[in-house]
């Protein structure tokens, strides 16, 4: 059996970059989960937000002006959930499927004839000093700008829903949404809020996947990295700081299974490439065997809110 | 001033008229899309959705078509329909369908080349019990651990995914085909191939099971205990625990079904339009089929009509692809478009839209009609 010379710098960088997306995604679904609401249609905002992103930077030649579309492209399709679901009243777990099918074939309308090509990427902040810690510098300190956004966006997500009051209210409208309304508080208006959050939020973070993580555009890239961001949520309990452990574990496990496929191991690359969602579910299994009746999850989450009913 | 106030129970005829002001709405929405695509509409259109029928040259070969297309389609609705109604969510029929395949495919190819008349009921039988157990995963975990369903079916997909190509690459190749990857063609086999029944019609042992699976369908629900049961779990969830319908039970028998059923269409479709195990062998017939169970209403005879319009979107964009030079991927976002016009104008059935001022009785009744609606 080869010896797997593990390069931990090399390694590290790769977990920081793998795990950004998941990261973006899931603290967008947190807080629109936190309100009470939940939306499967990640996968669909994720993938529409990558091909929106690659498309105008490669026709602007600007990355910013990429990542922003894919904030928009993703938040576009998250307005159209929230019409549905808060406006019209329709089913969020059919309408959040949906939201998947219809942005898996749309983004494949939108970036056809810029399969393969490569995107123009973004640079990093320059943190002096820091770069040169053996082995953790290089790794930690001299990554993309949009790697330090999603931390900084850990704690916003945070500081926003237990630090202020407007997050305070966005927790209410999740817990007990009659409660909410009664007390005056717009419930409606606050979930299509959170949903037009998540919706750039995973947009952003189907950006990341073409405009930095591969950096280029196939059909259905995405491959799942929505879903998994949903299971994420869940592993994390609804917490901005166990959410951001998860996406490091689950982004751990993916660059681990890349290294191992790159370094030839005698084991079917197939194992190796189903075993990202293998670790998802036997982490759901052990979260609901510990945490028996649901737990943390947002006692309103996933209930139509009807005023007056 | 407008106001949308709950019916106390949904409308019948909405009901009923709802799929098809949506199906009016995508087309409309699908002629801009059409128009930004920078391909004219009505000629789109019209390759998709009436060419495939009706057009002399083509409708001779598209026509079978329709029924090859819709019975995966309709099989697994028909499987999926008993779980949304009972508000449990199997959204991974796409793995259920691959790995029945590969099961049904395996167990027929190691007896190759055998001639019996028994191989083909085996590897369909396989392929039952390949989808079923693979539903088992999703369903055990609900039951007994209470792992949402929804996530576990799904991830499965991918898991699913790797397997088809590990068997098409590793296992499952064709010792005989040069290297290429993908099993022996099943079709070509006799004790294994599941041939046209009637020449010109496309019907296959795949239709005849769908059709089968339409009608018990409608009786359960018409008749059985069952299929009060499974409604009332969906409707009212606490009513039907008081009445000893047992949750994990319920999870149990919807999953087995609606896997069994996806199974079944896969080693239908692995030996006979497919006719081998392939890479390439998912083409998403598990996801559509979702669309195709939500457009049909969940009702058995309404399925059967979503299948086969979902069959001709197919056959069409295929077509189209060919013709007028649109990508396949538009005929995907036009099946979600539909899925959302769909969710969106049911709050006509569920809700009425009234002009002018509330009076005092309506208000006073709307409360207890939401409830009543419940």
């Amino acid at each position: 059996m080869p010896v797997i010379d593990l390069n931990w710098t090399a390694f590290l960088a790769s977990v920081l970059v793998v795990s950004t997306p998941f990261l973006l995604a899931a603290l967008g679904e947190l807080v629109v989960e936190r309100a009470g609401v939940l939306n499967l249609g990640v996968e669909g905002m994720m993938i529409t937000g990558a091909a929106a992103g690659i498309v105008v930077a490669i026709e602007t030649g600007s990355p910013w002006a990429g990542f922003l579309c894919a904030a928009l492209g993703g938040l576009g399709l998250g307005l159209v959930f929230a019409l549905l679901t808060q406006g019209l009243q329709s089913n969020q777990v059919a309408t959040g499927l949906g939201l998947t099918l219809f942005g898996l074939g749309f983004s494949a309308l939108l970036a056809q004839g810029y399969v393969g090509v490569p995107a123009p990427t973004i640079g990093g902040p320059d943190l002096g000093p820091l770069r040169d810690v053996p082995i953790l510098g290089p790794a930690l300190f001299a990554r993309d700008w949009v790697v330090y956004l999603g931390l900084l966006a850990a704690l916003g997500v945070w500081l926003y829903l237990f630090r202020t009051r407007s997050g305070l209210i966005l927790r209410a409208v999740g817990e007990g949404h009659d409660a909410a309304h009664a007390l005056g508080y717009r419930v409606r208006a606050t979930r299509v809020a959170a949903i037009a959050f998540g919706g750039a939020m995973a947009g952003l973070a189907g950006g990341y996947l073409t405009l930095v993580r591969v950096p280029s555009w196939t059909d259905g890239m995405t491959a799942g990295a929505g879903w998994i961001a949903l299971a994420i949520v869940v592993f994390g309990g609804w917490r901005p700081g166990r959410v951001l452990l998860g996406a490091w574990l689950f982004g751990g496990a993916q660059a681990l299974q890349l290294r191992l496929q790159a370094a030839q191991v005698p084991v079917p690359v197939e194992l190796l490439s189903m075993s990202p969602y293998l670790i998802t579910i036997a982490v759901l299994v052990a979260i609901s065997v510990r945490r028996r009746a649901g737990g943390a999850a947002p006692a309103c989450l996933g209930q139509p809110f009807r005023a007056g009913a | 001033m407008i106001r949308v106030e709950p019916r106390p129970a949904p409308s019948r005829l909405w009901n009923a008229l709802t799929p098809l002001l949506a199906v009016a709405l995508t087309l409309a929405a699908g002629a801009l899309m059409f128009a930004a695509l920078g391909v004219g509409p009505g000629a789109a259109l019209r390759t998709i959705f009436l060419d495939p029928l009706f057009d002399p040259r083509l409708a001779a070969f598209s026509r079978p078509q329709l029924l090859v297309k819709a019975a995966p389609l309709i099989l697994i609705a028909i499987g999926l329909s008993l779980g949304f109604r009972a508000g449990i969510w199997n959204i991974g029929a796409e793995g259920q369908y691959l790995i029945g395949a590969v099961l049904g495919a395996a167990a027929g190819l190691a007896l190759f080349p055998a001639e019996s008349r028994l191989i083909f009921p085996l590897m369909v039988l396989c392929g039952l019990l390949g989808g079923l157990l693979w539903a088992m995963i999703p369903a055990l975990l609900k039951a007994y651990a209470r792992t949402n369903e929804i996530l576990v079916s799904l991830l499965l997909v991918y898991v699913a995914e790797n397997v088809v190509a590990w068997a098409a690459l590793g296992p499952l190749r064709n010792p005989d085909g040069g290297g290429f990857p993908g099993s022996r063609q099943l079709s070509r086999w006799d004790a294994a191939s599941n041939p046209e029944l009637i020449a010109g019609t496309g019907a296959h042992w795949g239709v005849v099971a769908a059709m089968l699976a339409v009608v018990l369908a409608y009786a359960l629900f018409a008749r059985a205990k069952l299929g009060y049961d499974i409604r009332l779990a969906g409707e009212a969830p606490r009513a039907a625990r008081f009445a000893g319908v047992s949750p994990p039970r319920l999870v149990i028998l919807c999953f087995a079904v609606s896997g069994g059923l996806a199974g079944l269409a896969g080693i239908f479709e692995a030996t006979g339009p497919s006719g081998q195990i392939g890479i390439d062998f998912g083409v998403g017939y598990g996801f559509t089929a979702i669309i195709v169970a939500f457009l049909g209403r969940l009702n058995p005879f309404g399925i059967v009509l979503a299948g086969l319009l979902m069959a001709l979107t197919y056959i069409g964009g295929e077509l189209a692809q060919m013709m007028v030079g649109i990508p396949l991927a538009a005929i995907q976002a036009l099946q979600g478009m539909l899925l959302f016009f769909l969710l969106g104008v049911d709050v006509l059935s569920r809700y009425r839209v009234r002009l002018g001022r509330a009076r005092p009785a309506d208000v006073a009744a709307a409360p207890r009609a939401a409830e009543a609606a419940e």
